[in-house]
């Protein structure tokens, strides 16, 4: 038996778990388990009352509407990666799952655990700032949201306050005809990526590019989304030179280093990736085009 | 004091009412209060596999879940898969082409891929090498491994 003493609570409805966040002290939020449970069976986390949010049902859908993604917070990865929809609708979501840890942790790991936990290389939180999603908050107060790209604040520390919770998000799913690419490097499969670099290209009549998103993560404490790099790919050809120019770009960002990565070699990955990653998402275009 | 709960679990097809700890894990519920030791617990954060039993059909790591969040469930350990001394055809194929050695990581292995063939059951050897990314072995090299996966599926089609 690991995790410290806590008192269980498992509310049936959102609004039974945020009248639970507002008055207990020290309570933290369990969603699939994939992350926290570790850490408290390190005892890293210690909280006194644990939220368990498996039984809150309204809490688990994934619906694709119009042009947008719909996703609940406990709706596990395993069904975002065998949904038909999102495979045709939205590959490049289903690309980076393959990545995320294995097939056990997929089966209880959640969209929105992984997004809060907001592990700086985590796939989905790449994905999310590929996407530029929009992250629905509740609290017993009412209810916000918060682009995601204000959401991280620090090193795996969200813009949450303490008595909020993440009930879903909605993810803009890519125009048709984008191209796709989720390239990363990790020591093994299924490890958090070291570096991990997404995108999405759309091509012009005359074959150029006419829009570029390029989400990179690993460098620093949450993915960037590299104006720069998006900014100069527009209007050019897709090729190498171009390809090299935005590499050469991202080369050149500040990265942080720690026991195991200098920054010199997350530079040298995010280089390599983003080649790759524009590489595959514009021979995809092209086919989609072709096709 | 101590927070408990008394939960139901169906557990390879037997009912079991226990009074527990809500911070005990599903592993430990297995080995400590039912005797199930055949679950093993590797690392105990979910990196090892070795605990990987089935919830409701479907693979996860024991040693994180909490008993408490299996209560109303079924839960499938690797010792529902013999019949008896009668090994299931999966465990056949593990012993014939030496699938083990020292057997630690093998339960994990084994319910993994029981879900895993149940849903593919004719798959490649680059399905059966990624879906055992999730369980480590530091015996066999799994090459062996993969061997008795692809035999077992052969044997569960009917082509033995």
């Amino acid at each position: 038996m690991k995790p410290a003493p806590f008192v269980y609570h498992d509310p049936r409805t959102v609004a039974e778990a945020c009248d639970l966040l507002a008055t207990r002290e020290n309570a933290r939020v369990l969603a699939g388990g994939q992350s926290l449970m570790p850490m408290m069976n390190f005892r890293y986390a210690m909280p006194d009352h644990l939220i368990d949010l498996n039984r809150v049902d309204e809490l688990a859908y994934l619906r694709c509407e119009g042009e947008v993604l719909r996703v609940g917070a406990m709706t596990r990865q395993r069904d975002l990666e065998f949904s038909p929809e999102v495979g045709k609708r939205c590959p490049v979501l289903r690309e980076a799952l393959s990545h995320v840890g294995h097939r056990q942790t997929r089966n209880r790991g959640t969209l929105g655990g992984s997004l809060c936990h907001l592990d700086p290389s985590a796939e989905l939180v790449n994905v999310a700032a590929l996407l530029g999603g929009t992250l629905h908050v509740v609290s017993k107060g009412g209810a916000r949201d918060i682009p995601f790209a204000e959401f991280a604040v620090a090193y795996m520390t969200t813009s949450l306050q303490p008595d909020e919770l993440l009930a879903g998000a909605t993810l803009p799913l890519p125009a048709r005809g984008r191209g796709h690419a989720f390239a990363e490097f990790a020591r093994r499969h299924g490890d958090f990526a070291i570096v991990a670099c997404s995108a999405l290209i759309g091509l012009d009549r005359d074959g150029r590019i006419a829009d570029a998103a390029v989400a990179l993560s690993g460098l620093g404490h949450a993915p960037v989304r590299p104006a720069s790099i998006e900014r100069a790919l527009r209007g050019e050809k897709p090729g190498a030179a171009a390809f090299k120019a935005a590499a050469a770009e991202a080369g050149g960002f500040d990265a942080v280093a720690d026991a195991y990565v200098t920054a010199a070699y997350r530079r040298h990955l995010a280089r390599v990736l983003v080649y790759r990653a524009l590489e595959q998402a514009s021979m995809r275009a092209l086919e989609a085009g072709n096709g | 004091m101590a927070d408990t709960r008394t939960i139901t679990v169906t557990v390879n097809g037997r009912v079991c009412s226990r009074e527990v700890e809500t911070r005990l894990t599903l592993a430990d519920f297995l080995r400590h209060e039912l005797n199930l030791t055949g679950t093993h617990v590797g690392c105990e954060h979910g990196v090892c596999g070795a605990c990987t039993v089935l919830v409701g059909g479907v693979s996860a790591r024991a040693c994180l879940m909490l008993a408490v969040q299996c209560d109303g469930r079924e839960v499938a350990t690797v010792e529902s898969l013999a019949d008896g001394d009668e090994l299931n055809p999966l465990q056949q194929a593990f012993r014939d082409n030496h699938g083990l050695q020292c057997g630690f990581c093998t339960p994990g292995i084994l319910m993994t891929l029981t879900e895993f063939l149940r849903d593919h059951p004719d798959p490649g050897e680059a399905e059966v090498r990624d879906v055992l990314s999730g369980n480590l072995c530091r015996c066999t090299g799994y090459q062996a491994i993969v061997a008795a996966t692809l035999d077992a599926a052969k044997r569960m089609r009917g082509g033995a």
